[in-house]
C-alpha cells in the first residue's frame, strides 16, 4: 500500500465522530493555552496526561497533537496584540506584529499570522506523511549503537548548541539525568538513589516534574516579579481581511518558513523557536521593503509564524519514527504514548497503523478546525487575555495539582512536585533552561539501556559505538554540536546563540 | 532574559557558589548511592552502577565550573524578588500536601486556590476562598464522578454524592 492508500484509510479514522470530538477539543485547548502567557502546549499536555488514562489511546494522542499545533496558532495572537510572547516560538512574531497592531494594521497581522499557519501546516503534515515511511524503513537497520548516537545527538542540541550558555544547558541536561537514575534499573531491577522510600521505586513522573518545573515554577517566577511592568493588549481595530499587497507579500515568506520550519523541526535540530529566529532572519536579507523592518513588516509575521507550525509538524517526524523527542512537547507526548503501553518508533508503524494514520491525518483535519477557530472567532480568543491574573494563576495550579492528586496523592509525590516547583523557579531566576531537564529524564533510561545493549553485542568492546558509519558520523555531529558553539561564545560571538534560548517548546 | 550587565568591577556571585553547592551533594550522593550497588557488568561491562556513577562525576564537574564561573564575576543580573508571594503559593502547596487526605480534596484545593490568588494580590479571602472551594468542589465532580480520577474525598464529598 502506498502513502496515500494509508492517508486515505486514516482520513476514515480521523472522520469518526467521537475522534473529531477529540480532534477539537484539542485545537480548542491549544489555541486557549497557546493564548494564555505563561502557560504552553507542554504544559498541558502533561496536565492531561493523568486525566487521559482511562480514555481511548488514539483519541487522547489525537488531542494531544491538536494541543501541539493549536498552541502554535494561539501564541502568535499574544505576541501579536500583548508583546508578550505566549509561547516560546511566537517571541519573534512580537518583533513585527506588535508593531503592526500599533500601527492599527493588527487584523492583517493576525490574518497573515493564522493563514500562515494553516498553509505551513497543512504542506508540514503533508510532508510528514510522505517522509515517515521512508524513515520507518531507514529506522528497521538502525541498531542499539545508532540509537544511543541519535539520543547523543538530541541530548546536545536540546542542551548545549543553543541559548546562553553550554555550562547551563549542562547542568540543566544533567539533572535530569541524575533524576531519571532513582528508582528500579530496567535492566537488571536493582533499585537506584531511592534510599528505602518505597515511592521512589518508580522513579520520578515526567508529569510530576513537567507540572512542577512548568505549572509551579512558572507561578512562583511571575508573582515574585516586582509588580509594574505589564504590557497593555492592543485592541484589533477595523477588519482581519488582508489587501492584494498583504497577500502578495505574504504568500513567499510563508513558503520559506514552511521550508525552513520543517527540516528543523524533524532533525533533531532544537525546536520552533529556532526555526521562527531563522525565518525572521530570512525574511529580513530578502525583503523588498527592508527599511519596514521593526516597524511592521508583515513578512517578519508571516514567515515565523509559518516556520513554527511546520517545526511542530517536523518534530512529529523523529517521534513517531524514531521515538525520538526533541522538545519538550514531544518529550510529553511520548510520556503520553507510553503511558497507553505503545512505543513510537519503526514499529508502532507495523503494529498500530490505524492510530499513526489516523494521528496524521487527524493533523490535517485539525488545521482546518484552527483555520476557523483563528480567523472568524479571533474576538473570542483575544477576550481571554483580559483574564486577571489571580484568578488565571489560582486555576492553573488547581489543575496542576489535580492530575497528581489524582494518580498518586502520596505525600512523597506531592512533595516532589513542591519540590520540582521551587527549582523550577529558581533555574528560571537563574538563567537555566527547563527542556533540557524534562528530556534528560525521559530519554535518560533510554539511552541508558540502548548503550548498555549495544556493549553487551559487542562483549564490552566500547569501539563498537563508532564501528559503523551511521553511528560514527552522528556522535561527530555531535560533537561539532557541542564544541561549535562554545567556540562561538568564547570568541564573543554568543549573543546570535543567546538570542535561540529555549524556554520551553 | 535582560541584556548581561557589563559592569568593569566584577564581583564574585554568590548565588553561583549555593548552585555549585547544590549540584555537587547531588553528585557525591549519586557516586556514594551508587558505590553500594553490586555491579555486575555481565557481558557488556557496564552494570546498574555505571550510569550514576557517570552522571555523578560530570555533576561534580558541572559544580566545580560553576564556581569557577562565580568566582569570575556575577552573571546575569538577576532581578528583586518580592518573597511573600513565594511563601503564600508554597503555603498553598502545604495544604494540598497535608490537608488532602484528613479534609478532602475539595477543601484543601480550595486552600491552595485562596493561597494562590492572594499571592498574586487578590486579599480579599472573604471572596477567593468560596470561589476556590465551589471551584474544586466542581472539579471534584467532574473528574472523579464521570472521569473516574480517583480523588481523596472528605467531608463535603461524602456529604454530596455518598461513600
Amino acid at each position: 500500500m502506498s502513502t496515500f492508500d494509508f492517508l486515505l484509510q486514516g482520513l476514515g479514522t480521523a472522520m469518526q465522530p467521537m475522534i473529531l470530538m477529540y480532534a477539537l477539543i484539542g485545537v480548542l485547548l491549544g489555541t486557549a493555552v497557546g493564548v494564555l502567557p505563561g502557560i504552553g502546549p507542554a504544559l498541558t499536555v502533561a496536565l492531561l496526561l493523568p486525566v487521559t488514562y482511562g480514555l481511548d489511546p488514539a483519541g487522547s494522542i489525537i488531542m494531544f497533537a491538536g494541543i501541539y499545533y493549536g498552541g502554535m496558532y494561539g501564541g502568535s495572537t499574544t505576541s501579536i496584540l500583548l508583546n508578550t510572547p505566549g509561547e516560546s516560538a511566537s517571541i519573534v512574531t512580537a518583533l513585527e506584529g506588535n508593531k503592526m497592531a500599533r500601527a492599527g494594521r493588527g487584523g492583517p497581522a493576525l490574518a497573515t499570522a493564522a493563514i500562515g499557519s494553516f498553509v505551513a501546516g497543512l504542506l508540514a503534515t503533508l510532508a510528514l506523511a510522505f517522509l515517515a515511511p521512508h524513515i520507518v524503513k531507514l529506522a528497521l537497520v538502525f541498531g542499539p549503537r545508532e540509537y544511543f548516537a541519535l539520543m547523543v545527538l538530541a541530548f546536545v542540541t536540546v542542551s548545549a548548541a543553543f541559548g546562553e550558555s553550554t555550562l547551563k544547558g549542562m547542568t540543566s541536561l544533567f539533572v535530569g539525568l541524575g533524576l531519571a537514575v532513582v528508582g528500579i534499573d530496567g535492566l537488571t531491577g536493582q533499585a537506584r538513589m531511592s534510599f528505602g522510600v518505597p515511592q521512589l521505586l518508580d522513579g520520578v513522573e515526567v508529569t510530576t516534574l513537567a507540572v512542577a518545573m512548568f505549572a509551579l515554577g512558572e507561578a512562583l517566577f511571575v508573582a515574585a516579579k516586582p509588580a509594574g511592568d505589564d504590557d497593555k493588549v492592543q485592541e484589533v481595530r477595523g477588519s482581519v481581511k488582508m489587501t492584494a499587497q498583504d497577500w502578495r507579500r505574504s504568500w513567499p515568506a510563508w513558503l520559506r518558513g514552511t521550508a525552513i520550519g520543517f527540516p528543523i523541526g524533524a532533525m533533531p535540530a532544537g525546536g520552533a523557536d529556532i526555526a521562527s529566529f531563522l525565518s525572521y532572519g530570512t525574511e529580513k536579507r530578502m525583503s523588498k521593503y527592508p527599511q519596514e523592518f521593526g516597524h511592521g513588516a508583515i513578512e517578519g509575521v508571516a514567515g515565523p509564524e509559518a516556520a513554527n507550525n511546520a517545526a511542530a509538524a517536523g518534530t512529529l517526524v523523529p517521534l513517531l519514527t524514531l521515538g525520538l523527542p526533541t522538545t519538550a512537547t514531544a518529550a510529553i507526548m511520548l510520556a503520553g504514548f507510553q503511558q497507553f503501553g505503545l512505543q513510537p518508533g519503526p514499529l508502532l508503524f507495523v503494529t498500530a497503523p490505524q492510530l499513526v494514520w489516523g494521528l496524521i491525518a487527524s493533523l490535517l483535519i485539525a488545521n482546518v478546525m484552527l483555520l476557523v477557530l483563528n480567523l472568524p472567532l479571533i474576538r473570542l480568543w483575544v477576550k481571554l487575555l483580559s483574564i486577571p491574573r489571580h484568578w488565571l494563576y489560582a486555576g492553573i495550579l488547581l489543575f496542576a495539582t489535580l492530575g497528581t492528586i489524582g494518580v498518586n496523592p502520596s505525600p512523597v509525590e506531592l512533595g516532589m512536585l513542591l519540590i520540582f516547583g521551587i527549582m523550577g523557579y529558581l533555574m528560571r531566576l537563574y538563567g537555566y533552561p527547563i527542556a533540557p531537564v524534562v528530556v534528560g529524564l525521559i530519554l535518560g533510561p533510554m539511552a541508558e539501556a540502548q548503550l548498555r545493549r549495544a556493549l553487551a553485542i559487542a562483549q564490552g568492546d566500547i569501539m563498537t559505538l563508532v564501528s559503523t558509519p551511521l553511528s560514527a558520523t552522528l556522535l561527530v555531529i555531535a560533537a561539532l554540536a557541542f564544541l561549535v558553539p562554545m567556540l562561538l561564545r568564547w570568541r564573543g560571538r554568543g549573543r546570535v546563540l543567546s538570542q535561540f534560548g529555549t524556554d520551553e517548546d | 532574559m535582560s541584556e548581561r550587565g557589563t559592569n568593569p568591577a566584577r564581583r564574585p556571585d554568590g548565588a553561583a557558589f549555593l548552585i555549585a553547592a547544590g549540584l555537587a551533594t547531588f553528585g557525591a550522593v549519586m557516586i556514594w548511592n551508587a558505590s553500594s550497588i553490586p555491579d555486575r557488568g555481565g557481558y557488556s561491562g557496564v552494570g546498574a552502577a555505571a550510569m550514576p556513577k557517570f552522571v555523578g562525576i560530570v555533576l561534580l564537574v558541572l559544580a566545580a565550573l560553576t564556581a569557577v564561573s562565580g568566582v569570575r564575576g556575577a552573571g546575569l543580573p538577576v532581578p528583586r524578588q518580592q518573597p511573600a508571594p513565594i511563601l503564600w503559593i508554597i503555603a498553598g502547596m502545604l495544604s494540598i500536601i497535608f490537608l488532602v487526605h484528613p479534609l478532602g480534596y475539595t477543601l484543601a484545593s480550595g486552600i491552595l486556590f485562596a493561597c494562590t490568588a492572594f499571592a498574586f494580590g487578590k486579599r480579599n479571602l472573604a471572596l477567593t476562598l468560596p470561589v476556590g472551594l465551589v471551584c474544586s468542589f466542581l472539579v471534584y465532580a467532574v473528574f472523579d464522578q464521570i472521569l473516574k480520577l480517583n480523588l481523596p474525598a472528605g467531608i463535603p464529598e461524602t456529604l454530596v454524592f455518598g461513600s
